[in-house]
């Protein structure tokens, strides 16, 4: 799945600006950003319910804005809670569902009810359900489609621990068969737990692309350093390329950095024979950057590399 | 299979079974002819003033044609735009056009689904009417001969036959009702304001048939294509107001699904 550029305009709001994103296969790739960054409308755009202003979408080299539903072959998934009809059972809801998709889905049905663990009421009209309830449904919805890209709009909000929980098992179970799985969130600790790769968005726009390992690596964190001769680690701090903002405080040096230049900077202090006592990252590095980066006045400020590193060969 | 026009119709159809909607309309569909038989059947009087009025008490089959005439004022309408006006506007509102747009259904083909529809549902409301008008008719003045409107006498079983055509004929202008009412349920994406739109269309066509000076627009007003049936009921036949029924519908019902379905191919389904 590639998306290209995409702008989407709702008067003089720019709800989505040049967002740029590539799922390949195999992927479980995080959209991440604060409530109204343009999630949900960048996946309406992939899904084919919405026109682009700008910008294209292919999904397994198909276009979903010329093509309609015929190029959504592999595809499936919701945008914002999913919506039956209430005055049907689950049953006929889904059965209905799988009408429209033709391609054997009836013979899913009873499956993916059993997968998503509704087979004891889905019997029961969805106006009675849960929003929990609603939210396995629509999973079950997308499953019945048979898809090997499964994209999911912030499928664990609004559900108590519990039910996020089992969600987040759901999703995981899914992605260790093989499915690619596309997942908007704005809680962090869901994308990170759940996904390999992840863009960041905000105000409509990508202010990162790329792996989360890499994210963390990239990060100018503050570290604190303890060891036998401060004076000397101090001097070797301060000399150390890529590392800033030293200064002495109390019995450590605190200093800011990334991975890498940390890393650097531990093989310097025990080559010059000192021992460290403690190197201790100052915060909760992921959490800090995000709302760095979503949340800062420009976007973009930090130099976190857009790594494009696999949009060369089977993206899906 | 791939899933298209017919799938959606299909489910179109087992939707409008499980609403309470649907049934409101048939009820009515049903009720209206059945009281006014009994009313007949109890009392004296006659509606002289519509085609037919004069004959409730000597033929049966006079009771459906007068109930034409009644019922194209405001009932039959009604009942067509509560459905109509509903079948796009619902999915708005409860979101489910998300639901179904995600699927390998072709935009298009959900429309169409949905206009066969809503047009089934006007078939099968006037058959309804139809129906319990001729046999409670029948059953209050008898199967008898009917005196056509050329004021010759046509057997019971010809008029039968009439009254069924008749009926056929009131459908045209009564379907391009039903399709002008999807028409509004697309672009309002309001199931209430479709209704009432679909409502106030038909009464503002109405109201431009009675102003002075516009008298020459009549032929040419989807309203009154309603009496058409007439000419069946003539010796012989006169085709002439039917077929101008048909053209004139057209101009109405061709525009109203070009529109319906280019919004609904076109639109944002941002929603739900
Ligand atoms: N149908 C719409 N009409 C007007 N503005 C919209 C519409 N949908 C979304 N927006 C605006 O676009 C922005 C992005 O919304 P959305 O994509 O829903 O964000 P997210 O899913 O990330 O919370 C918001 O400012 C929202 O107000
Ligand atoms: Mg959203």
């Amino acid at each position: 799945m590639e998306a290209r550029g995409l702008v989407k305009q709702y008067g003089r709001i720019t709800a989505v600006d040049h967002v740029d994103v590539t799922v390949n296969a195999g992927d479980v790739y995080g959209f991440l950003g604060p409530n109204g960054a343009g999630k949900t409308t960048t996946l309406r755009m992939m899904l084919g319910l919405i026109y682009p202003t700008g910008g294209s979408v292919r999904v397994f080299g198909r276009d979903p804005i010329t093509e309609g539903a015929a190029a959504l072959e592999g595809v499936a998934g919701f945008v914002e809670a999913p919506r039956f009809y209430p005055y049907l059972s689950a049953r006929k809801n889904l059965e209905m569902m799988a009408s429209y998709d033709g391609n054997g889905a009836r013979d899913r049905v009873e499956a993916v009810l059993d997968t998503v663990e509704m087979t004891a009421r889905a019997d029961d009209k969805v106006g009675g359900y849960s929003h929990g309830m609603r939210q396995r449904l629509g999973i079950a919805g997308a499953l019945l489609r048979d898809p090997k890209l499964l994209i999911l709009d912030e499928p664990a909000t609004g559900l108590d621990p519990g039910g996020m929980r089992d969600m987040r098992a759901l999703i995981r179970r899914l992605a260790d068969d093989g499915m690619t799985v596309l997942l908007s969130s704005h809680l962090l600790a869901e994308v990170e737990e759940l996904c390999d790769r992840v863009a960041i968005v905000r105000a409509g726009r990508i202010v990162y692309e790329g792996a989360i390992s890499d994210l963390k690596a990239t990060a100018e964190t503050a570290y604190r350093v303890r060891t036998n001769d401060n004076t000397r680690a101090l001097e070797i701090c301060a000399a150390q390329a890529g590392v800033s903002a030293v200064r002495a405080d109390g019995l450590e040096i605190r200093m800011e950095a990334n991975e890498p230049a940390m890393a650097e900077l531990s093989v310097a202090l025990v080559h010059a024979n000192l021992k460290i006592h403690a190197l201790v990252p100052e915060t909760a590095t992921l959490e800090d950057l995000f709302f760095h980066l979503t949340e800062g006045s420009t976007p973009g400020e930090i130099s976190a590399p857009v790594i494009d590193q696999l949009a060369a060969g089977g993206a899906a | 299979m791939r899933p298209g026009v017919w799938t959606v119709y299909r489910w179109e159809l087992r939707k409008l079974i499980s609403l309470k909607r649907t049934y409101l309309g048939l009820a009515a569909a049903a009720g209206v002819p059945l009281s006014f038989a009994i009313t007949l059947a109890l009392k004296k009087g006659q509606p002289n003033d519509v085609p037919f009025g004069a004959y409730v008490h000597q033929s049966g089959l006079a009771i459906p044609l007068v109930l034409l005439t009644f019922a194209s004022a405001f009932l039959l309408p009604l009942i067509t735009a509560l459905v109509a006006g509903d079948i796009v506007a619902a999915e708005d509102q409860n979101g489910t056009l998300k639901t179904i747009l995600t699927r390998s259904v072709q935009r298009g083909h959900v429309f169409f689904g949905k206009v066969l529809a809503a047009l089934t549902y006007t078939i099968v409301s006037l058959v309804l009417l139809g129906g319990v008008s001729i046999v409670a008719g029948s059953l209050v003045s008898g199967f008898n001969p009917l005196r056509s409107l050329s004021g010759t006498t046509v057997s019971a079983t010809s008029a039968l036959w009439l009254v069924l055509a008749s009926f056929a004929v009131y459908l045209v202008p009564l379907g391009t009702i039903c399709l002008v009412g999807v028409m509004y349920s697309t672009v309002t994406r309001n199931s209430a304001a479709a209704v009432v739109g679909t409502l106030v269309t038909v009464l503002l066509i109405e109201l431009v048939g009675i102003l002075p000076g516009l008298g020459f627009l009549q032929p040419y007003l989807l309203t009154r294509q309603f009496p058409a049936w007439q000419g069946l009921l003539r010796q012989p036949i006169d085709w002439s107001p039917i077929t101008h029924s048909i053209w004139v519908c057209a101009l109405y019902g061709v525009p109203a699904v070009i529109a319906g379905y280019l919004v609904f191919l076109r639109r944002d389904v941002a929603g739900g």
